[in-house]
């Protein structure tokens, strides 16, 4: 038990005095969920709203299958991504394995069901008057897509938030896609595995402490946000 | 309006964020290598002097031989650094790579709980592996063997041992729980086998940097079955357009020099009281590598 108060002084040690090496790692973890998080909204929150929106046949099978996706563990979306990614793969020649870029890319495939399922929850629970209402002044689809998200803005920034927890969080993608090199794709996930396995438990835990440290800064600044 | 500036402005960001890292792909040299030569910092020294010298990035991706000849394979790094015969010459052969290249060696060791129940000091390793077999199946909760159990340099050199000791690999790892595959790299099964007091082969290097950690002992050591040869081979780029051959090359070449050769040399003296690796040099013809896979500069051309 020694090691969770030891890795938690190290954690404050390594944060006080700016640890470049881990700065820099922290600073790469929250660039490459930013971006695929900021890629990811905008595709799925539209798509969210389109699927919403939208009468079509398999609607139901569609969001049955966004939802069961929820679970699908994030080595399987890295082997996915790493084999669309890989020189021999469709997608090869944009040189993008082993990449910051790549890893954000993988995220962002993660996040996708994620958001465009609770997307889809967020706008249900906008009450249907305000959709007449838009619809009976002449608002157009996206208008009324538009105006819906703005209603349903707190649930789809909890999605949002939801995203970004679970790609910051995630190690699978992380590393088969970007496969942990040191100063170019090494994040706070892949380190913290990096380091259990050296059997450096310590500074582990202290990795561990910060990631979490962001994501209640992070919380905390959209919350004041959401006033 | 101002949210619209925010959106773009992210916009921005990202498209940028995504052009910079694919506009950096250029200086670089993609290395996979097995975990010891990692672990133990050995290459981050190299790739320091190496990078200093070249003007480029060196990006390693650390694992064990299997998913190092994996990416190999598919193109994705432009130089392996492994340990596995077999492996290496049919990877040659099959036109992925350019050529094998010896550059360092030393030992793997048989450790194992200092009261050494099986009673295998002093034995070579085959009938030492035996030993552990017989032991094991009479008395499981005494004796157990930890396997890496994933395909690595280190994972082969057991199943060959095995072999050696005229034992059928799959009937050995079936035979009882006194057979466990960890499935991890090697540090984390030297962990576990201490925790479980158990025996297990691991390459010299990464022992050394635990052995202050945990209590096991080297029990055999020595002699060829336990020799273990580092080689480095460049993709070819008949087979796999696109590698950063030349760099590939030139890194190589580095590591057969003299101020690589020494570096290897020397490495882990200070910390450790005796090197973890040996340097190739000179030791080519102990070592079962010929001349030409030892010979400065190399010899095989990117250009097929």
């Amino acid at each position: 038990m020694d090691e969770i108060w030891n890795g938690f002084w190290q954690a404050l040690e390594l944060i006080v005095t700016l640890n470049p090496v881990v700065m820099e790692i922290t600073i790469r973890s929250l660039s490459i969920s930013l971006a695929s998080v900021i890629l990811a909204s905008l595709i799925d929150i539209p798509l969210g709203g389109l699927i919403e929106f939208r009468e079509f046949r398999g609607k139901r099978a569609l969001l049955n299958l966004i939802q069961t996706l929820y679970s699908l563990p994030t080595v399987t979306v890295g082997l996915l991504v790493f084999l669309l990614l890989s020189r021999s793969g469709p997608l090869g020649g944009l040189n993008l394995l082993f990449s910051p870029a790549g890893m954000a890319l993988g995220q962002t495939v993660l996040i996708t069901p994620i958001m465009i399922g609770l997307t889809v929850s967020a706008l249900r629970g906008v009450s249907p008057q305000i959709r007449d209402t838009a619809r009976s002044l002449g608002a157009s689809e996206w208008q009324l897509i538009a105006t819906v998200i703005k209603e349903a803005r707190h649930a789809v920034i909890a999605a949002v938030l939801l995203g970004f927890g679970r790609a910051i969080s995630e190690v699978g993608v992380a590393m088969m896609v970007g496969g942990n090199i040191r100063g170019h794709t090494r994040v706070l996930t892949t380190a913290i595995a990096l380091e259990t396995s050296k059997g450096n438990l310590e500074l582990s835990i202290a990795l561990g402490i910060i990631l979490l440290s962001i994501s209640l800064l992070i919380n905390l600044a959209l919350s004041r946000f959401q006033g | 309006m101002n949210r619209k500036v925010i959106k773009i402005l992210l916009l921005l960001l990202t498209a940028a964020f995504i052009c910079s890292a694919a506009a950096a792909e250029e200086g670089r040299l993609k290395i996979a290598t097995t975990t010891s030569l990692y672990d133990t910092k050995l290459l981050d020294l190299l790739e320091q002097r190496f990078e200093e010298e070249n003007n480029v990035s060196v990006d390693t991706v650390s694992g064990g031989t299997g998913i190092a000849i994996q990416y190999g394979e598919r193109g994705d790094v432009d130089l392996l650094l492994v340990h596995d015969k077999a492996r290496e010459l049919k990877f040659v052969e099959e036109g992925h790579g350019l050529e094998r290249r010896c550059f360092a060696f030393n030992y793997f060791y048989l450790v194992g709980p200092e009261d050494d129940p099986a009673k295998v000091a002093g034995l070579n390793a085959s009938s030492a592996f035996k030993a552990i077999l017989d032991a094991g199946i009479a008395d499981p909760e005494e004796v157990m063997f930890i396997s890496r159990g994933d395909d690595s340099g280190t994972h082969a050199r057991e199943k060959l041992i095995w072999k050696a000791a005229g034992l059928n690999y799959t009937e050995v790892s079936t035979s009882g729980p006194w057979y466990i595959e960890a499935g991890q790299g090697m540090g984390a099964t030297l962990n576990m086998a201490d925790e479980k007091q158990a025996y297990t082969l691991t390459d010299a290097s990464t022992f050394m940097a635990y052995q202050r950690d945990i209590g096991l002992v080297p029990l055999v050591e020595g002699g060829d079955e336990l020799l273990n040869v580092y080689v480095a081979m460049a993709i070819n780029p008949a087979t796999h357009p696109g590698v950063n051959c030349e760099m590939a090359r030139k890194f190589i070449d580095f590591l057969a020099s003299d101020e690589g050769q020494d570096i290897i040399a020397s490495f882990g003296q200070e910390e450790y009281g005796r090197p973890l690796f040996f340097p190739a040099r000179g030791n080519c013809e102990l070592i079962g590598c010929p001349a030409e896979e030892c010979a400065v500069p190399t010899t095989a051309a990117c250009s097929a």
